[in-house]
């Protein structure tokens, strides 16, 4: 009995020991009611960098401040917002750092899209040399 | 073969070993400013965080004088390093109003009893609607806000006290 208290008092300090004692805000891990809107809210939160915890999404983080995003993300989706259009309201607060998906068309981000197919030509280059050669030996 | 290309490999090394010690060596920085300097001040009006201070609206920010825009919570420690620089602006006229940032009534009531209330108005804002609107962060953070309401700076991170003077320059600046 003395155990089954103690393990319930546990229980108790867990909440105790949060960051604040305050609800998260009300759509932060709440689904929005139509499916729709929630599969087009949940999309986009996978693509949001958290603020506080800057390698994670806010999707995947429990951080307080990332649960305040997913509640505005939803919201504004609720509220007829596209998604884009949420992208684009963040960015223009935080700029393209905010977003796990950088534009193509951007003096600095350009080079993320671009590097990968110039790697990929080097390497079939590279690669090129090696097959003719085990050609010629034969 | 080109001779040259035989040295192709070790370039690549060297330049592969300069990116990671740089990345071990360079602290990261982790601070996101906001693009909101040099804007107005985003639509806002939040309930007063405690019975001692009014409620604060962005209609309060833009009554031609300059002001600082306090971003701070009571389960912030940095908050608490930052409260006597607040005090010592408040005391050299400053108008100060904050955000109390995820925040209960008694906490926030509790936090400046303790380090002290330079405050004009103190908003409530629980789920950083606000924040978010701001381009803000995390806590504490500092905006100064010009007279006609357009955000001027942003100081992020707690306030020392080497960086009294700059905020009092850049405050008569944006007289």
């Amino acid at each position: 009995m003395k155990r089954l208290f103690a393990l319930l008092l546990m229980w108790v300090a867990v909440p105790i020991a949060a960051q604040t004692g305050l609800p998260p805000a009300p759509y932060a891990d709440r689904q929005l009611s139509d499916p729709q809107q929630e599969a087009a809210a949940r999309d986009l939160m996978e693509e949001l960098r958290c603020l506080k915890c800057q390698s994670q999404s806010i999707a995947d983080s429990n951080a307080p401040m990332a649960g305040d995003m997913r509640s505005q993300v939803r919201e504004r989706i609720a509220a007829g917002e596209t998604p884009e259009e949420v992208r684009s309201w963040l960015i223009e607060r935080y700029g393209n750092w905010v977003s796990y998906n950088p534009p193509i068309a951007s003096a600095v981000t350009w080079p993320l899209w671009i590097a990968p197919i110039l790697l990929l030509l080097a390497a079939l280059w590279l690669a090129r040399g090696r097959f003719r050669k085990t050609k010629d030996g034969e | 073969m080109n001779r040259w290309l035989l040295w192709l490999p070790l370039v690549l090394f060297g330049l592969f070993f300069a990116a990671v010690a740089t990345g071990l060596i360079m602290p990261k920085d982790n601070i996101i400013e906001s693009k909101m300097v040099g804007k107005p001040m985003p639509d806002f009006s939040l309930p007063a965080a405690i019975e001692q201070r009014p409620a604060l609206s962005s209609a309060d920010l833009a009554k031609g004088k300059p002001t600082l825009l306090n971003i701070f919570a009571s389960w912030c420690l940095p908050c608490i390093a930052e409260a006597p620089q607040l005090l010592e602006l408040q005391q050299a006229g400053v108008e100060i109003n904050a955000i109390a940032s995820r925040d209960t009534p008694e906490d926030i009531a509790n936090f400046l009893n303790r380090w002290g209330n330079p405050y004009a108005r103190i908003g409530s804002d629980t789920t950083s609607r606000v924040q978010l609107e701001l381009g803000s962060s995390g806590v504490p953070e500092t905006f100064i806000i010009d007279g006609n309401g357009i955000i001027v700076y942003q100081h992020i991170g707690d306030i020392r006290e080497e960086d009294v003077p700059r905020i009092l320059k850049l405050l008569e600046e944006a007289k």
